[in-house]
């Protein structure tokens, strides 16, 4: 039997000679790397994928739009998670050392409001509806998002926006900024149109190059605000998903998608055939080539297809 | 001799024993399940004559968006005589989803259901031999479509619609659709007791019986179902009759109306 000192010695010299693999338990913490890129003067984006949720992408899937604003910056939407709304808040102090002064959320959906835990101390503004739905879904929104994102999402809590706005003429931090209440992708979705630059923020109510979401649309409000903000004729669109916009395709695409997704729902209930049948159909090339497709399409057929069918099909009773 | 016997007698008890949680056809699981086994005998009787069989298809998205609608499409038309489809999940609190005897409709059914967890889920067929073909396929899930109260107890007329059926045939393609109102409860949300249709049939005019749905508490909130049927062999109608557990009688007609 070998002495402690013989064992300790041994154990030395292995572990001089022998590079051990990292074990598992040291592996680096999940990081966000979000580079907030100038759109316009004074105003910055942080471009999300435009995946799904995934444990690759810690549900970085969303846009930020970030304003000078007169005593640090605004920030609209904060992403998925604590991590996210923590390397928000360290990556815009080297845009301005004051750091995040206020936060607008655009609606209620997780991957727009879970990291406004950061900034729970600061004013959090949005619609009222907004309010009031991230109260009543987050913990529900929460449950799913760990188990879609695991570990990216440890310390996580929903913390819902504690400031409703006005709409029409608003001043955040100093800036002027016009508050489109509308809905339709959800049952309150805030629009934003920047005074001095004429910046859209469209929150969810326009998408580009990425397949819009439906869990709680309406698509016939959605498309009567898509008209109204057609109607503003911005210079630039800031969707929630995809790229800047300069030209207005993401108004006219998210419109395109969402009629033809109408028309198919109910072709398909006109004709008897089910979900699963449904989701069999081929996208037309316009569409298929969008992000998070066929995903997004299939997930629409569960969300919309149920009331739209018994909608349609006449009595027998 | 009496240690020959002591040693029979442990022998057979020994086998009893084995029997209890082996089935009697121990097959290789394609989704190597702990719980297929314990199906194939609580919910097949244990027969003798049982495979995975990939000409029985069973269709849904890979992840149930909703918990309390997952749609699946079971199509076993690759099989002749079948007389019985078993639906079922591995992992949930109520593992049978239905029983279809399609009768003289194809053996094809479209339907919803809830989900309590990720499951394999399964599509066992029944032919007249009395061999067992089972298909299958895996669906993750957030989960807690059992467990929660039906969505009806939201609005306050759920009552006024109880067993209002909304549907039709459409002759060129075989097709007969269905939906039923009932809030389906599975009696596992607090203080909610049982409620459920257990069975719906299915017949021509001159009330010949074509087809028969024997339902458990797993199947959606307002049941939805196509039934496939050869068009040169389609009904001009079917009637539709069931009940509930409760007693309540559910009865339509579906035709080939033109649909709103």
């Amino acid at each position: 039997m070998p002495s402690r000192r013989a064992a300790l010695r041994l154990l030395a010299a292995t572990a001089g000679a022998v590079v051990l693999p990292a074990p598992v338990f040291a592996q680096a913490r999940h990081s966000y790397d979000l580079r907030p890129e100038p759109v316009l003067p004074g105003i910055w984006m942080i471009e999300g994928s435009t995946e799904y949720f995934s444990r690759e992408n810690g549900g970085a899937i969303v846009n930020c739009a970030v304003l000078q604003g007169q005593t640090g910056l605004i920030v609209v939407d904060t992403g998925s998670s604590r991590r996210y709304g923590e390397a928000l808040s360290a990556t815009l102090r080297k845009l301005d050392l004051r750091g995040v002064s206020a936060v607008v959320n655009t609606h209620h959906h997780p991957d727009h409001y879970f990291g406004n835990q950061v900034f729970a101390d600061r004013p959090i503004i949005a619609l009222g509806g907004t309010m009031e739905a991230a109260r009543s879904n987050g913990d529900a929104f929460s449950d799913n998002m760990y188990r879609l994102l695991g570990d990216w999402m440890r310390g996580t809590e929903p913390v819902p926006p504690n400031t409703v706005i006005a709409s029409d003429e608003v001043q955040i931090d100093g800036r002027r900024f016009t508050a489109l209440p509308l809905a339709g992708h959800t049952e309150a979705d805030l629009v934003l149109v920047d005074a001095e630059t004429g910046l859209m923020i469209a929150g969810d109510l326009a998408f580009l190059d990425r397949a819009p979401t439906t869990p709680h649309a309406d698509l016939a409000t959605w498309q009567a605000s898509l008209d109204t903000l057609q109607a503003v004729a911005a210079p630039a669109i800031l969707p929630g998903h995809g790229p800047l916009d300069r030209t207005g395709a993401s108004l006219r695409q998210t419109s395109a998608y969402l009629t033809w997704l109408s028309e198919t729902l109910t072709e398909a209930a006109r004709t008897g055939q089910d979900m699963v049948e449904i989701m069999a159909t081929p996208l037309p090339a316009e569409f298929a080539g969008m992000g998070a497709q066929p995903e997004e399409f299939h997930r629409s057929v569960s969300h919309l297809f149920p009331a739209l069918e018994r909608a349609i099909l006449p009595r027998a009773n | 001799m009496f240690r020959y016997s002591l040693a029979l007698v442990a022998g057979v008890l020994a086998s009893t024993a084995h029997a209890a949680d082996t089935p009697r056809v121990q097959l290789t699981d394609p989704f190597s399940s702990g719980m297929w086994e314990y199906h194939q005998i609580g919910l097949l009787g244990d027969p003798a004559d049982i495979r995975f069989d990939d000409r029985v298809k069973v269709i849904a998205p890979a992840a149930a968006e909703d918990a309390f609608n997952v749609p699946l499409l079971v199509d076993a038309t690759a099989l002749d005589d079948v007389e019985e489809i078993v639906i079922s999940v591995d992992y949930g609190p109520i593992p049978k989803i239905l029983s279809f005897f399609p009768g003289a409709a194809e053996p094809k059914l479209a339907l919803r259901f809830k989900i309590d967890q990720a499951t394999p889920i399964r599509a066992s067929v029944r032919t007249r031999s009395g061999a067992w073909h089972v298909g299958g396929t895996l669906i993750d899930a957030a989960g807690g479509g059992c467990t929660a109260p039906a969505q009806a107890y939201a609005s306050d007329d759920w009552e006024e619609k109880l067993g209002e059926i909304h549907g039709r045939l459409w002759a060129a393609s075989g097709r007969a659709r269905l939906i039923v109102d009932h809030p389906m409860d599975t009696g596992l949300a607090d203080g909610i007791p049982l409620f459920i249709i257990e069975e719906l049939r299915f017949s021509n005019d001159s009330g010949e019986e074509l087809a028969r749905l024997a339902l458990s508490e797993p199947v959606n909130e307002d049941p939805a179902f196509t039934l496939y049927f050869n068009p040169e062999r389609m009904p001009p109608l079917l009637h539709v009759r069931g009940r509930d557990n409760n007693g309540n009688e559910i009865e339509g007609t579906l035709t080939g109306e033109e649909v709103n």
